[in-house]
Order: structure tokens, then sequence, then C-alpha cells
């Protein structure tokens, strides 16, 4: 298990990680969810021992390993850049953790051409990186990472330097990797959809700090303050401010909307109604929903769906509905928002749950 | 970044540290300990005080020699780097080029200080030297021996032929460094050669530009070899750069006191001249 | 803003090709309309970027002719072309301040300074770097430098073409979301004709009303994204669009019922001709039903992606995947079912024409 506990990193002036507790059990997936610069590899170097924090603790299965340089800890690493021996074939490049561990031979090609295997390069063994494909490469890094069974494997966006279908195979493939191998993986991505694919664990990141820990698709779909929404939403998620007055939501001087059922208990007063873009559609969901007009600034087809970017009030939402819509720009639609999935947020960004309790 | 520390690493510096004093820490003491003492030989020496000192800043001979260090350090500079950037600038940047421009231009560099003296020496002469016959033969009176310009010319083009491959070299690998789309970019923007160098090349080679400036200015302003095998100082002191002064006083005249005083306060310009223009070419980076 | 004419283009890096295979872009022989939104799509290696390069001259085509509106500019400069291009990487000029690196276009064409100043103005607007105008653009954030090349990009509105190379990889997510309405807005506003070099298909399929599909050096469907979705031409683009991408499984053709493995599928037709080649049924996971009736499936996996479910499982030997929508239940011993108006036939990969 790796935890910190009350982790700071401040470099001169500048705060790169404000206090943060976590912990990660062995043989999780931990998904590290943040746009650029929100301290996603900060906190992976602390993790590795790469670098030390400005103050707090850092304990590997309840050792305070804190001060402990990366080379005296179980740690490997796999970065956005595909880093191999360019020199070194792919069964040496595999090969090399267990070489400098001085294993004997017999093991040590064994365990190359299971790992080789599993990452599916066995047929590329005998040839140099650079004469591999991005993903090919990013496999052998990622063999390397895993041979040395190191109790701690990091993975900085390992994927996002791939082609779009090549990201999309190896994701599919790394939550069976990892269940295989028992270690603790940490993954830091900017994107949400490739948190929701692998599963497991998600820590939200806004500006170094953690806004949320626990499994992924309950931190998705509970999120305990706005800034985790929006973290975690891709289309952005839409938001408007009303004001609460008994069982209506006022938007404004025209317009109100019924208080879903389960929202009816919250104090009366201002707060934010959050929704996903999936969750606005153009025909009502329930007979509860209600119709609110909005304009149509653009709209992006997708094949089987179509984005539909409105500008309601001076806000801009997206609408994700199933089918081809062409809908003229300018043109007035009437949207339904889905009660059931409608997220409350307090002023301060708290989520609002009247008679749930929030997850810790 | 303060990373995870381990004090033993300080142990490896050991050996260099020993090297160091040996090779300068030592001989610089003892050079120290030289100027500020008098000795007519036999190891007896007597406190002289700053009285060396004083002795050398106000002789006319060290401030004239000076002088040309200065002169003949800014002519070079002002050819070398010009010269330099625009030759690499021309360089090919792939194909069978490449290797045969990159030897031809190293080739300088691998020739020795006297070697090169003596090279020139011979190619200026006008009875023997091709140059200095070539010269003559087309109406110019050329003499490095007897003409205090001729001379100076003279040490000026062996310098540039002898140190441009430098700046060349060191531009080359910054300019060759640019990713394609910068230039792609620009032909789009509709640029003009001038603004492609200008905005593009110009701010990718100025980090090596200033090392280069830096190298050559010190390795100029220590000049010694050169004029020692080609013009020996002469005609006359005309090229007489500190060094050769520095020499003459210390071997020929064996005044111990006042060349210790002297290679000091050349080591101290050096060491100034170098700071200034370190910190006034990065201020004006971390302005930018 | 031009009509593009690619005739009987082909290219090829190495000095005398021997075969097809030499080729890094096989012939391309298309035209395309004034004031269109092109994409071309495809995995890496597959030819977009040389076709791109082509069409702005910075490559010049081995064979055949490229012309503008009618006219040939094979042979012409980028800048003679009088296109604009944003690269993959941001493209800045360090040492000028934001401001000046917009209008540097601008300048070196000598329009003059107050419509320079107008026009910049629009387009920091735009950008969202208004309040950095004039500070130098060396110590930008990497997204910052990239909204910059494509605001160069968009600066001059005189422009036959605009570019882009994969121009949102640097860019946050929530960030793409903000520049492609925003580019698929300029393009309604001015009608550029735009040509968009990408392989994520979502960025592909969003941004173009016309998507080239390119694969090993060859266009393998043109179409619009609802085409390239309900009617691949080729295994090929139905395994690159679409996420996960279609499922396809070996069958064999009686009139109109497909087998595979012993169990029948019913066709919304029987295709046109009988093929003697390799036929597959192709069948995206948006039309895969998970019923209580049906074929036999076992379930391997569940993915939820919030919105939607995927489901992984086996019909057989064969993979298949299923979408399942957030408000439908997965029944507890499913079976499968395809939904007739999702199926495609293929032979030799190819797509089948349906009798009707």
């Amino acid at each position: 298990m790796l935890e910190l506990e009350r982790v700071t990193k401040i470099v001169g002036s500048q705060t790169h990680i404000h206090e943060t507790d976590l912990a990660f059990e062995t043989g999780t997936l931990n998904v590290l969810l943040g746009p650029t610069l929100s301290g996603k590899t900060s906190l992976m170097r602390l993790m590795a021992g790469l670098d030390r924090p400005t103050s707090g603790t850092v304990r590997f299965d309840g050792k305070d390993v804190t001060g402990l340089p990366v080379q005296k800890r179980s740690v490997a690493m796999v970065y956005q850049q595909f880093i191999n021996y360019p020199a070194m074939t792919v069964y040496e490049n595999i090969a090399s953790p267990l070489r400098l561990a001085g294993a004997d031979k017999a093991t040590l090609d064994r365990e190359v051409r299971e790992a080789a295997e599993l990452m599916r390069l066995t047929p590329f063994l005998d040839r140099t990186p650079l004469t591999l494909s991005g993903g090919q490469q990013q496999r052998t890094a990622l063999a390397r990472a895993l041979i040395k069974k190191a109790s701690l494997v990091l993975l900085d966006e390992p994927l996002v330097n791939l082609d779009y279908k090549l990201r999309e195979e190896l994701r599919a493939e790394l939550p069976r990797i990892f269940s295989e191998s028992g270690a603790i993986f940490v993954y830091a991505t900017t994107e949400p959809s490739e948190a929701l694919l692998l599963g497991g664990n998600t820590a939200t990141l806004s500006e170094g700090r953690v806004t949320q820990y626990g499994p992924t698709v309950d931190v998705f779909r509970r999120p305990r303050d706005l800034l985790t929404a929006r973290t975690f939403a891709d289309p952005p998620l839409n938001t408007i401010d009303v004001v609460k007055r008994g069982d209506r939501f006022r938007i404004d001087e025209a317009v109100d909307l019924p208080v879903p059922e389960r929202l009816r208990s919250a104090a009366d007063g201002s707060y934010t109604v959050a929704f996903q873009p999936n969750h606005l559609a153009l025909a009502p969901q329930t007979p509860e929903a209600v119709g609110l007009k909005a304009k149509v600034s653009v709209t992006e087809i997708t094949g089987s769906e179509t984005y539909v970017h409105l500008d309601f009030a001076d806000v801009r939402w997206v609408m994700l509905a199933p089918g081809i819509h062409v809908l003229e720009i300018g043109e007035t639609v009437e949207v339904y928002v889905d009660p059931r999935h409608t997220m409350l947020f307090a002023s301060d960004g708290e989520a609002v749950r009247p008679g749930e309790r929030l997850a810790a | 970044m303060d990373k995870t520390v381990n004090q033993k690493a300080w142990f490896m510096l050991i050996p260099v540290l020993v090297l160091v004093g040996f090779s300068a820490v030592i001989p610089l003491m003892t050079v120290v300990n030289y100027s500020v003492q008098d000795t007519f030989g036999q190891n007896v020496f007597f406190w002289a005080g700053t009285a060396w000192f004083e002795q050398i800043l106000h002789s006319p001979r060290f401030w004239s020699a000076l002088g040309r260090n200065l002169i003949f350090s800014g002519l070079i500079l002002a050819i070398e780097v010009p010269l330099g950037i625009f030759v690499a600038l021309n360089m090919p940047k792939r194909g069978i080029g490449v290797p045969f421009c990159l030897v031809f231009m190293a080739l300088p560099l691998l020739v020795p200080w006297n070697v090169v003296g003596t090279i020139w020496q011979i190619f200026g002469r006008s009875d023997i030297g091709l140059l200095g016959w070539a010269v003559d033969a087309i109406g110019i009176d050329y003499n490095y021996v007897s003409d205090p310009v001729d001379a100076w010319i003279t040490l000026i083009v062996m310098d540039v032929w002898h140190w441009t491959s430098l700046v060349v070299l060191l531009c080359y690998a910054a300019l060759v460094s640019i990713p394609d789309a910068f230039y792609q970019a620009a032909r789009i923007d509709g640029a003009s050669r001038w603004s492609v160098f200008r905005y593009i090349q110009l701010p990718k080679i100025q980090h090596v530009l200033l090392i280069a400036v830096l190298l050559r200015f010190m390795d100029s302003f220590m000049i010694y070899t050169e004029p020692f095998v080609v013009t020996g100082g002469g005609p006359g002191n005309s090229t007489t750069v500190l060094s050769i002064d520095l020499v003459k006083m210390a071997l020929g005249q064996f005044d111990l006191g006042p060349a210790a005083a002297m290679s000091l306060i050349y080591f101290l310009i050096i060491l100034a001249l170098s700071w200034v223009f370190y910190t006034v070419m990065t201020n004006h980076e971390a302005r930018q | 803003m031009a009509r593009i004419d690619l005739d009987h283009i082909r290219h090829t890096y190495t000095a005398s090709p021997k075969s097809e295979a030499d080729y890094a872009l096989k012939e391309v022989d298309h035209s395309w309309h004034d004031g269109g939104a092109y994409a071309l799509l495809g995995p890496s290696g597959c030819g977009k970027t040389t076709l791109l390069n082509i069409i702005s001259g910075l490559v010049t085509a081995s064979e055949g002719r490229i012309l503008f509106d009618g006219k040939d500019v094979t042979r012409l400069s980028p800048q003679e072309r009088n296109i604009a291009q944003v690269f993959q990487f941001p493209v800045i000029y360090d040492t000028m301040t934001v401001f000046d690196n917009l209008a540097f276009p601008l300048r070196n064409r000598t329009m003059p300074e107050a419509d320079v100043k107008r026009r910049v103005d629009e387009i920091l607007a735009m950008i969202d770097l208004g309040d950095r105008a004039h500070r130098k653009a060396r110590g930008l954030t990497a997204d910052q430098k990239q909204k910059i090349s494509l605001g160069r990009g968009l600066v001059r509105s005189d422009v036959a073409a605009i570019l882009f190379d994969e121009p949102l990889t640097v860019i946050d997510p929530h960030m793409k979301w903000m520049l492609r309405t925003q580019l698929k807005q300029l393009h309604r506003q001015f009608g550029h004709t735009m040509v968009y070099v990408t392989h994520d298909q979502t960025e592909a399929l969003t941004f173009a009303d016309t998507v080239v599909v390119m694969y090993d050096g060859e266009i393998v469907q043109i179409g619009t994204p609802e085409e390239l979705f309900a009617r691949p031409k080729h295994t090929f683009v139905g395994y690159f669009i679409g996420s996960p991408g279609m499922n396809v499984v070996p069958v064999t053709l009686d009139g109109g019922t497909a087998h595979v493995d012993g169990e029948a599928i019913a066709l919304p037709a029987p295709p046109r001709e009988r093929p003697q080649a390799k036929t597959e049924l192709g069948v995206r996971p948006e039309f895969v039903r998970l019923t209580r009736d049906g074929m036999p499936f076992s379930i391997d996996t569940v993915e939820d992606l919030g919105r939607h479910r995927i489901v992984r499982g086996h019909l057989g030997a064969h993979a298949i995947a299923a979408v399942v929508p957030e408000n439908e239940t997965i029944p507890a011993e499913p079976r499968v079912t395809f939904d007739p108006a999702g199926i495609n036939l293929y032979a030799d990969s190819w797509r089948m024409e349906l009798e009707g």
C-alpha cells in the first residue's frame, strides 16, 4: 500500500501540490485525472521518490520512504515519450531490468518471453525499437516496466502520443495486464473518457489539489463538488445558476424549472445546477422533464450522434443527441434536462444530495 | 527541485579537487607570492608590497599592449562572428555535402597554434610564400616584417582562418536543430529571407552564439603563439600584445616581480571582461 | 477561397519507384468544392500528411496536377498559392509579441497598419489572448502557443484554403471542444475551404462536412460522417470509425440469410451479386442488442463509460462488442441479435450492395 500523508510540494514561491492525503491499495489501478499543469506529474514524482516532498510523509507498506531515493525503491515508470534503448533489440530492452538485477539466464529468457507474449511483441523480439510503430515501441517500454516486477508502476500519459485507434486497443488491454501483475498502478491522464475506460479508482486533480478520490464510476456519477464534476466531464459540463424557492428553480425573471423530487428537501437559496451533455435532449426523457428554449450555435455530427452547442441565457451548453439532427444555426429549439440526472451544487461548490450521505 | 539527497556523492569530487589544486591553485599562489616580493636571485626574497602593481599600472608599455589586445579581440570578433553565422547559414542541412563540409570546417581547428603560425609565416613571405608573392605580384607592397599594418592584417587573417570554423560549427549545430515546421510556417506566412533569419534562426542560435563569443574573446585575448611565431611582436612593438610582453619581461629580462604582478592584472582583466560579457548577454536574454 | 482539383496525383519519396508499394500516396483524383470543410482521416503513415503538404505546396507531387479554381498551381510555392497552414506543434516567433506574431503574415504582405490592427484584434478576441497581446510569446504555455499558431492560420481573410495538420494534439480536452466549435463557426462565417488532417475520428467527424478516410496511401472512402458510420465501404472504415469499431464476423450467405456458426441472421435484403470471395458481416456495436432471445452470447467484460456501457463478449468463437445506453439494463442471461438496419455485408473487405 502506498500512502501519502499531508504531502506538499512547494518550489520557490509556487505551490505545485497542496496538502494531499492519498492511499492506494496493493493490486489496484489508480487514475490521476486533471488538465495539464494540475499537478499529476508532480504527484507522481513524489510517489516515485524522484522529488522529495516539502512536507509530509510517503509510506510504502507502512514503511516511511519519504527521503529514500528512487534507485532504492521498487518503482517502474512509463512516460509519454517512447523511451527505449535505441541500439538494443526489443528482447534486450525488455530484459534490461532483469540483467541489472542479475537474474540467471533461464529465468530471464522465460520472463522476457512471457512479457513479450502479454504485450504481443513476440514477433518483434529481434528488431530494434526505432524500426517499430509507436504502439509497439510503447508496448516495449510497458513490457520493460512490467518485467521489473516493481511494487509501484507509474504511467504518465503513456498513450497520448499514439494514434487514436492504437490508443483504444492498448487501453482495452491495460486493465487485464494490470490485474495480472498485482502491483500498484498509477496512471495519469487528461482525458475523462480514458479514466472511465480504465476503471479502477480515480483521483481528480485541479491546480495542485486532489479534489476527490474513489472508484472511477462513483467519482464520475457522484462528484463531491463542482470542480470535480467539471474536471471529470468531456464534453464540458453544462451548468446554470439558479435560485431555489420551494419546488421551483428560478433561472431569471421569465424562466423557472420544477425541482426534481429527490432534490426538493434542499434549503432555499442560490445553487448551480449541472448535468452531462447526454442528459440534455430534444424530447422529454420523463414526464417530469420541462422544456427550455435555447439557441443553436453549432452542430457537430459524429456519424451516429449529434453534438448540439446551445446558447441558453448567457451560458453555453452542449447536448449530445442520439441520431443525426440537422438544425439551423440561430434556430431556437426546445431542450429537456433529464431530472433523474441533474446535479446540484451549493454556492461554495459543494455537491448537495439531500437524503444521501456524501462519499468521504 | 530538491531531489532526494545522498551526501556521499561529494567524495567523488576528490580526484578533481586534487588535480585542480596542483594544476591551477598552487601555481596561481606562487605567482601571487612573486608579485608582492622582490628578489635578486639565490632564493632571497624581500617584501615589496604593491610596488610592482603600481609600476605596471603606471607604465605606458603595459597600456599600449593592453590596447593592442583589445583592438585585436574586437576586430576578430567583428569578423569571425558575422562570417561564421553567414557560412553556417549557407551550409547544406542534409545530403552528402554535410559530412564533407563538416570535415572541411573542422580541419583548421585541428592544426596546433605554432604550426598555424609557421604556415602563415611562410605563406606570407614575399620570396618563398605563395600569398606574399601573389600579393606582391598584383602590385601591392606587402611585407609583414617591416610594415605594422601588414603585420596586423596577417595576424587577423590568420586568426580568422583558424577560428571562424568554431563559430560556424556551433551555429550550424543550433541551426540544424530547428524543426522544418518553422521554415514551412515562415514560407506560408510570406516571410522574407531576412525575417526568417531575424525571427527564427537568430533567436535559436543566440545561446550558442553567446558561448562562441565568450570562447573567442577569451582565447583571442590570451593570444601568444601566433604573433610570437610570425612577427615576434614586431615590427617595433606594433604586435606586442600583453602575453608577449609578459614573456619578454619574465624570461627575457627576468623581472619576476613585475611579471607576476602583470600576469595577475592580466588574469583579472580577462576574468572581469568575461564576466561583463556574460552578464550583459544573459541579461539581454532574460529581458526577452 | 477556391475549389481544389487533384488531377491524378501520385507521390513517392523514392527516386525511382519500382512498384505501387513505393508510393506514399497512391493515385488521388478528386475535386473538392469551394468553401467545403474536409477532413483527412487515417492512422499514421497512411499518406494524409503527404496529401496535405501536396495541397499546400510544401511537397511537389511526383505525378499529376493540382488546380486551384482551375488554375494549375502544381509548381507554385506555398506563398504563391496563397494558403494558410497550421502545424501539429506550435510554431511561434519567440522574440515577437503575441500581437506581432499574428500580424506577421499580414505585414509581410504589406497590409496597411490600421487594417492589420483591426484584423489582429478580431483574432485575439477569438483565441482569447487579448490580455496578453503585448507580451512576448516565449513564456506562454503549449496550448496558448498553439492558439497563436491557429490564429496566424486564420488571420488572412483572402486565402485560397486553410490547412490544418493535427492542430489540436497538444490541447487539453476542454479547450479542444472550444477551439473546434470556433473553427466550425469561422468556417460558416467566412466560408474558407478548410482541410483538416487528423487520426482522431471525433475531430474529423465533428469538424468536416466530408471525411476522406485514408489507409496505406489510398483513399478508401469519401463521405459524410453519417455515410461513414452507417455504410462503411471497407471493413477498415468500419474498424477505424466508431469506438469501439464495427464487429466483423465471417459468414456464409444463403439468399436473404447469413449463417455464422450454425446461427441464422436475417439480412435486410439479399446481396445483388453472389460473391465467390471471403464474405463477412459487419455490424456496429450500436446495432447489437442484448435481449432475452436471439443467438447465444457470453459476456467477457462490461466497461461503464458513464453515458453508456461497452459489453465485450463472444458469439461462438467471434468477439462481439455491444453498446448499451445508460438507462437500459443488461439481461441476466443475455442473448444477442443484430438490428437489420445496421447490417452490412463485405466481400474481400469491400462492401456489397444489397437488393432494393
